[in-house]
């Protein structure tokens, strides 16, 4: 197993550069994770138009696989339903867990480039932690009605 | 020929190259390179003659101690409690009455808080750490005071990470029942000049229990020098195995404290009216023990003193002072933690590039290090910092392995910087 195979170059680059890294005070929704082993704290935001994500970000600090994982998910996610966002969620978790037969690797666009932290297993909670974080978020209704 | 026989008669530096062939583990790939393990103050390796006495008690000897009256028992036993006097010896104990078998220094320090604290202490009375402490020289006295009221207080550090002695010495006071402090600080390398705290507290009668689990291993302790009250320390820091650890207590404070689990070995005669309760050591080691652990860490300190503690600290020294040389050339690299005073542990960030990472490029390379909080949270808020990235060399390890630290940096950082 290669480092670049999970070090790839589209991982680097949201890490170098993480897209949507920004707070959102006028979140709709928004939750926060915590990884204790190795630290990584994440917020996630979520503008909902509807059932739609209208607009989505994060913000903290992780490591490398944490903020590109974070990174891809605000832009993997934005403009779909709470139902698609979820589905995503399920086959991230069968990529990231599992041997990827059944599923479509590449139907997954740039969210593909995570396959390659299932070889490393220390690192697996690094890349699911920003999704859980955004399934918790989606889930808490109580925050709606706090808005 | 092993590095202990060589050692033998040679006053001079340690011969790594003997030593390292006394330990099978650093001759083992890990992705296809040599080992560099650079992770000794999360457990350290053991060498052929721990590993050997264990299996050897295992295959000739083993059975229940303090009980038979046949041949194997009484070997067991003598094996045993020959081990407690190897401890007893290895840390100038006055007697092997003041030497507890635990599981490691985690219980030892349980063991204080629930049998000296949890009866004495009451709302108003105040336990007295620092801020570098190790979690399982925290969160035990946490729970002794939610159980008894008492508080806790937390002496400050300083940026260079060294425990504020005047902040330390302020904050004793007649409501203070007990010191705990760690000799060693297991997530910067800090030696705390532990006389000038225990005087302090002795000036005041205030007991002092030492967490010496990153101490022992790499220097020589004296129990009675130090005129601590506790001293607790783990097997598998000190090349030893897991799952032993010694609580050295002064016979005056353990003859008055309560047993801490009751059960079998613990007893002289037990009947539904009454039990009456064994002497020292025996009163806190409830249960069959960890005897192949003991008579491993037996093994393991017959191992440390051929080679010689001093002679241990020297070789640890020098291969600090050139890890910090090196890495101090690393572009980005920021040292946590700068005593003047330190064991042979080096934690470090590098900008741009998470700890988290660093393990796992490292580990890519053959070269182990901790990266994480190191079960010392507070200190990580301290500094601000989610983690660190830690080196803690042992005797055994070599400067090529700390140039190949180095070079993995630079890797790391060239991937992700």
């Amino acid at each position: 197993m290669d480092l670049k195979d999970l070090y790839r170059d589209i991982i680097v680059d949201h890490n170098r550069h993480p897209r949507n890294f920004r707070e959102m005070p006028d979140a709709d929704r928004r939750a926060d994770g915590f990884n204790p082993l190795c630290g990584d704290k994440l917020t996630v935001f979520v503008k909902l138009d509807g059932d739609r994500i209208a607009d989505v970000s994060f913000h903290g600090s992780g490591c490398a696989i944490s903020v590109a994982s974070a990174s891809l998910l605000t832009e993997s996610v934005r403009g779909k339903t709470i139902a698609e966002a979820e589905g995503l969620f399920s086959q991230m978790h069968q990529l990231l867990t599992r041997d990827d037969v059944g599923i479509d690797v590449t139907s997954l666009g740039k969210l593909g480039a995570l396959s390659g932290v299932r070889e490393f297993p220390a690192r697996v909670k690094c890349a699911s932690l920003c999704w859980h974080t955004l399934d918790a978020a989606l889930h808490q209704q109580d925050q709606v009605s706090t808005e | 020929m092993s590095a202990v026989q060589a050692a033998a008669g040679d006053a001079g530096a340690l011969d790594v190259v003997a030593i390292r062939r006394d330990f099978p583990v650093l001759a083992r790939t890990v992705r296809g390179v040599p080992l560099a393990y650079l992770d000794n103050a999360a457990s350290s390796q053991r060498p052929r003659a721990v590993i050997d006495a264990m299996s050897h008690y295992y295959e000739t000897s083993h059975a229940n101690v303090h009980r038979g009256v046949h041949t194997l028992s009484q070997e067991a036993t003598d094996l045993f409690e020959g081990a407690r006097e190897k401890v007893r010896h290895f840390i100038n104990a006055r007697s092997t009455k003041e030497v507890i078998f635990v599981r490691g220094t985690t219980e030892a320090i349980n063991l204080v808080a629930q049998s000296y604290g949890r009866p004495a202490f009451s709302p108003g009375d105040e336990i007295l750490i620092s801020w570098l402490e190790h979690h399982a020289n925290i969160v035990p006295w946490q729970m002794l005071c939610q159980q008894t009221g008492a508080t806790l207080r937390v002496a400050p550090i300083t940026r260079s990470g060294e425990v504020d002695f005047d902040a330390f010495a302020a904050l004793l006071s007649p409501r203070t029942k007990l010191v705990a402090l760690a000799h060693v600080s297991n997530a910067l390398g800090t030696v705390i000049p532990v006389h000038r705290f225990i005087t302090a507290a002795k000036a005041r009668g205030v007991p002092v229990l030492l967490d010496g689990a990153q101490a022992v291993p790499h220097m020589k302790v004296d129990v009675q020098a130090l005129d601590c009250d506790f001293y607790a320390f783990s097997g598998h820091k000190m090349c030893g195995p897991t799952g032993i650890g010694v609580l050295y207590g002064r016979e005056s404070l353990l003859n008055a404290m309560p047993p801490w689990q009751g059960g079998g070995d613990m007893i002289l005669a037990v009947s539904f009216d009454k039990t009456v309760y064994n002497g020292l050591p025996y009163k806190f080691e409830a249960g069959t023990p960890d005897i192949a652990g003991a008579i491993g860490l037996g093994a393991a300190i017959d191992y440390l003193e051929a080679l010689g503690m001093e002679r241990i600290a020297a070789a640890e020294h020098a291969l600090l002072e050139y890890a910090n040389e090196k890495l101090a050339n690393v572009p980005g690299l920021r040292f946590v933690g700068t005593a003047p005073e330190k064991a042979a542990v080096v934690s470090f960030t590098i900008d741009k590039v998470h700890p988290h990472d660093l393990g796992t490029i490292l580990d890519h390379e053959g070269v182990a290090i901790r990266t994480g909080h190191h079960c010392a949270m507070p200190v990580m808020e301290f500094y601000g910092l989610p983690a660190t990235a830690r080196a803690s060399f042992a005797f055994y390890n070599t400067r090529a392995e700390i140039d190949r630290l180095v070079e993995a940096l630079h890797t790391a950082r060239e991937m992700l910087g």
